[in-house]
């Protein structure tokens, strides 16, 4: 468990930034990962008072706050109705309900953990985050960025005409997953993103959804894979083929 | 850090270290069901119900429920000897240990869902190891309790 010397409720994006760049300073999301380390954390800053616990729905997208939780989006009605069962589908196996209910979108995306369902599903669809010192940049710009000192206020979805699937595979239930695999297609052409590599996620895009399942599952299974204990790399790549024809099969169906 | 909780009904204002996390302010309340398991946040023996909604009171900071209400299985004592009756009908609890954490959630569980099938009851529980039972009793019971509870609305 992490200790804290100072806890500060903040009551503005730019006060959390600020106190943030201290390097003893840390963002609490929901704190489940965070509670599994021993950090002597200097200023724990608390961003529940921010009301970035919402997912809105404007004309154009959908806003989701970084203390918005994984059951929030598993639940919420017009994210089913707009993007099908994929945000159910990327939180449903994590862990249990009552987790779900504590872990946010902001500690998840920050962590951009390899094995990390919510980053792979995102990146599927159009999506940006809003940083409090970075501004509006998009996701798979964040993803790629080493860990910084920024402060993670929202995800912007893009409502598009984008279809998405997700699939992962795990050895026991509740386990973190040892592939993880989203697909989706707009104006027909494919996108996979290929996470718990064991690395993180890496999107493929650039292939035409009506491509032979072949070449698609070559492609997929082109990118880099390592070995840890839950897997070897040559069992992901196989798995990743398994995942991959599974989505785009899902994925012609819908469209 | 000055907090104000009601645990159970009743409200409580103390000072609190911003480290401290809600299982402990618990127990130091006198309640005992409340069980520290994992602390990894995997086996759901520490649930408890965080403005009605099931949470990991292990993982959960006791500063982040101020102004919030806490129920915990001292405070659903009829519900939970109702379903406890279940339980121990199929032979659904042996060394009890993760009774409290497994009956809260299927409390939450009974609140939230309507009619859940046999699928989403196994998906609601996921979260709440057992190592004695291998499950199968305490799904019958959980349906039994779901029946009984029909009827009782009919
Ligand atoms: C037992 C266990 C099993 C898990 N299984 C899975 C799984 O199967 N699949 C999966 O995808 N994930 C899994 N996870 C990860 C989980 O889903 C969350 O991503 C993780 O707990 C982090 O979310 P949190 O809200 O708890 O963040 P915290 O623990 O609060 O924070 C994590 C990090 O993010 C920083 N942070 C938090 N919020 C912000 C913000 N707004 N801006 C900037 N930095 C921020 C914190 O300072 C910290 O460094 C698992 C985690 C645990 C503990």
């Amino acid at each position: 468990m992490f200790t804290v010397q100072q806890y500060v409720k903040v009551s503005s994006l730019e006060e959390a930034y600020t106190l943030n760049q201290k390097k003893s300073s840390a963002v609490l999301g929901g704190g489940c990962w965070m509670k599994m380390g021993k950090r002597r954390i200097g200023t724990l800053i608390d961003l529940s008072g921010l009301g970035l616990d919402t997912i809105e729905e404007t004309e154009d997208s959908f806003i989701l706050g970084a203390m918005v939780t994984l059951r929030q989006m598993e639940t919420d009605a017009r994210l089913k109705t707009t993007f099908g069962s994929g945000f159910a589908d990327m939180v449903r196996h994590i862990v249990g309900v009552q987790f779900r209910n504590c872990a946010t979108l902001g500690g998840s995306l920050y962590s951009r953990f390899g094995f990390s369902d919510i980053l792979t599903w995102l990146l599927a669809l159009d999506c940006d985050v809003e940083l409090a010192g970075a501004g509006i940049i998009p996701l798979a710009q964040y993803a790629a960025t080493p860990y910084d000192r920024d402060v993670l206020a929202r995800v912007i979805v893009h409502k598009t005409s984008r279809k998405a699937v997700y699939e992962s595979f795990r050895n026991t239930e509740t386990d973190i997953p040892v592939l993880t695999c989203a697909a989706s297609s707009l104006n027909g052409d494919l996108r996979l993103v290929i996470g718990g590599r064991p690395m993180r996620a890496l999107t493929v895009d650039g292939l035409a959804l009506t491509k032979s399942m072949e070449t698609i599952v070559e492609k997929a299974q082109s990118l880099p894979f390592g070995s840890n204990m839950r897997a070897s790399a040559q069992y992901r790549r196989h798995l990743a083929g398994v995942l991959v024809k599974r989505a785009v099969l899902r994925l012609r169906e819908v469209e | 850090m000055q907090i104000t909780v009601t645990i159970n009904g009743k409200k409580y204002t103390e000072d609190v270290a911003p480290d401290l996390v809600l299982l402990d302010f618990l127990r130091a309340h006198g309640c005992y069901s409340v069980k520290r398991g994992c602390e990894t946040s995997n086996c759901g023996l520490c649930t408890v119900h965080l403005n009605g909604k099931p949470v990991l009171s292990c993982s959960v900071l006791a500063v982040r429920a101020d102004g919030k209400s806490v129920t915990t299985l001292e405070g659903l004592q009829k519900e939970a000897e109702e379903f406890g009756g279940f339980l121990a009908d199929e032979g659904g609890e042996q060394c009890g240990f993760c009774s409290p954490g497994f009956i809260m959630n299927v409390l939450a569980m009974v609140r939230e869902l309507e009619n859940p099938s046999e699928q989403e009851i196994q998906e609601y529980l996921a979260g709440n190891l057992c190592r004695c039972t291998g499950y199968q009793s305490q799904l019958r019971a959980i349906q039994k309790y779901l029946a009984w509870k029909q009827e009782g609305t009919k």
